[in-house]
């Protein structure tokens, strides 16, 4: 298996270079064929792990209100603003 | 006046006796990063004017707070309300956050004073430095080697006493390989002790907040302040806070220390070798009886990292859109495209099974070695690196040889378990050493208990890099 750099990047809404396309091929694919000796682990039956420390779900009563950031401070940042309100990129209809 | 290798204790003992003032301090402290940071490059932000009125605000108040009056750097992943945080990545080379990350606030109401944000690899991406979107920063003790990554201005920052501590973020060793490179204590601690709220996530299920310090007992002293529960972090322990300061200076007779033979291997160059085995002769010394085992399934921990890790990024920095913060996505580094592409590749459709999962079933027999081995011993000690510090760019155009360099330090994180680094000596170049202990789930008291001891013996703090 290989990695396919352009498909990828693509998928990682990453805009590469033909050189860096080259670049990226090999290198990542190198560490592909090292990533590839845990082919040799049996883990049939073995459980993965997400958690290590064996926390499960923590849960609140839906009660406690905290102060969270105030509309200015939200948009503070950020040059793509218009009525208080971000501007995102159209999503649907785009001729790409 | 000369802060050379202060300690908080120094420092704190010196308030006491009014031999300084706070805003004394604080202006010896800017005068050294002034006149050393063109050099080093360990601040990219410095934050003078603030520390100036803060230090004033302290002076002549008598001291009710642990770190009452002690200048502190912020690694830039850190978020500090006010001052631009950076994660040392172009994308974000404007960015002012509206609020404080919990480490940061807590630090800051005990009294520590920020002098300003330190230099890392480019999202806490590297184990050199070397991928900072802002330029090197240089090893305080030969400047043609890196200081290690990714808390890389942490460590130099501490070690050219810049800053007598400083935070760090320890993923897969960014924080013990810049301390093993610099003479310096580094605490990566147990994942889910300290709240990662406010600071720029890279892996989530590894990432550890942690710090710098010159000896064990101020790491001891500043995980007092950081450690639990926040409510902002659903990963933190409520677990009962524990006191890191007492029990310190204990013994450490009839403690039971293990070496992980897959540790000990003819990768570690001669110079690591030779410090590991003074070390064990240390550890006896001290009256620990040293107990070789096998964690078998150490081979596996990189590439078992190598999927989980940049998983987790290419999921983190999604985010990084620019739309409300920050430049749009062409402006991400090399390193951080790699990692995204990587990990976007080994969660896409159909090869989730064959990689992530996988990686999480490996990730349970490493826990599982762990957990066999803290049955027969109380702690591990193991080399940090295989190599002291290497020079700039020998690593850089081969990222498989730069991951390969966190061999060592891994496993912990894919663990969780907290692992503290202590100065072990130099090598023939004179060029700093750490070791590690190693410890099971919430046992830094232990560790801090083995580590001062051994610095007590060693001493080694007390050497400082010709500045």
């Amino acid at each position: 298996m290989k990695i396919d750099v352009k498909k990828i990047a693509k998928l990682s809404n990453l805009e590469i270079s033909p050189e860096e396309e080259a670049e990226f091929t090999t290198q990542l694919n190198n560490i592909l064929s090292y990533i590839k000796q845990l082919n040799s682990l049996d883990t049939s039956s073995i459980e993965p792990t997400a958690q290590v420390t064996g926390l499960t779900n923590i849960l609140r009563n839906d009660t406690e209100l905290h102060e969270s950031l105030s509309q200015n401070d939200a948009l503070a940042e950020t040059k793509n603003k218009h009525n208080e309100l971000f501007i995102v990129d159209k999503l649907v209809e785009t001729n790409k | 006046m000369d802060v050379l290798n202060f300690t908080i204790s120094d420092i704190l003992n010196g308030y006491k006796k009014k031999d300084f003032s706070v805003s004394e301090i604080v202006s010896s402290y800017l005068a050294r990063i002034e006149k050393l940071n063109p050099q080093i490059n360990a601040f990219i932000t410095i934050d003078s004017k603030n520390a100036r009125k803060k230090a004033k605000e302290l002076d002549g108040k008598d001291i009710t707070n642990t770190l009452h009056g002690i200048p502190i750097g912020i690694k830039d992943m850190f978020l500090t309300k006010g001052v631009k945080t950076t994660a040392s990545a172009k994308l974000l080379e404007n960015y002012t956050p509206p609020y404080s990350a919990t480490t940061v606030m807590r630090l800051e109401e005990a009294g520590a004073i920020s002098l300003g944000k330190l230099n890392c690899d480019a999202w806490a991406h590297g184990s050199s430095g070397e991928n900072s979107d802002f330029g090197n920063t240089l090893n305080p003790w030969n400047f043609e080697h890196v200081p290690g990554g990714s808390s890389s201005g942490s460590g130099a920052s501490v070690a050219g006493s810049l800053v007598p501590i400083a935070t760090g973020t320890d993923t897969g060793g960014s924080i013990r390989l810049p301390a093993s490179f610099t003479n310096t204590v580094g605490l990566k601690p147990t994942y889910g002790l300290v709240s990662r709220y406010g600071v720029i996530a890279m892996a989530s299920s590894l990432d550890s907040i942690g710090h710098f310090s010159k000896t064990v007992e101020d790491s001891a002293r500043i995980l007092q302040t950081t450690a639990g529960h926040d409510g902002y972090d659903s990963t933190v322990s409520k677990r009962e806070k524990e006191d890191y300061l007492k029990g310190l200076h204990e013994e450490i007779k009839g403690l039971k220390i293990g070496v992980p033979k897959e540790y000990i291997t003819d990768a570690l160059n001669a110079d690591i070798k030779e410090t590991f085995n003074r070390s064990i002769k240390i550890l006896e010394k001290l009256g620990a009886e040293i107990i070789e085992l096998s964690l078998p399934h150490t081979e596996y921990a990189i590439a078992t990292y190598y999927i989980i890790q940049p998983s987790e990024v290419s999921s983190n920095l999604a985010r990084y859109d620019g739309v409300r913060f920050g430049h749009d996505r062409s402006f991400f580094g090399k390193e951080a495209k790699r990692r995204i592409m990587l990990g976007t590749f080994t969660l896409s459709s159909g090869y989730y099974d064959a990689y992530y999962k996988k990686a999480m079933q490996a990730r349970t027999l490493i826990i599982e070695d762990f957990k066999k081995a803290f049955t027969q011993v109380d702690a591990l000690i193991a080399p940090i690196c295989p190599t002291p510090a290497w020079k700039f760019n020998e690593k850089t155009n081969d990222p498989l040889q730069m991951y390969l360099s966190d061999a060592l330090t891994v496993p912990m994180n894919l663990a969780g378990i907290p692992a503290l680094s202590v100065p072990a000596g130099f090598s023939k170049n004179r060029l700093p050493i750490g070791m590690q202990f190693i410890g099971p789930h919430f046992s830094e008291k232990l560790l801090f208990r083995i580590g001062n001891n051994f610095e007590k013996e060693t001493e080694y703090y007390k050497q400082t890099p010709n500045l």
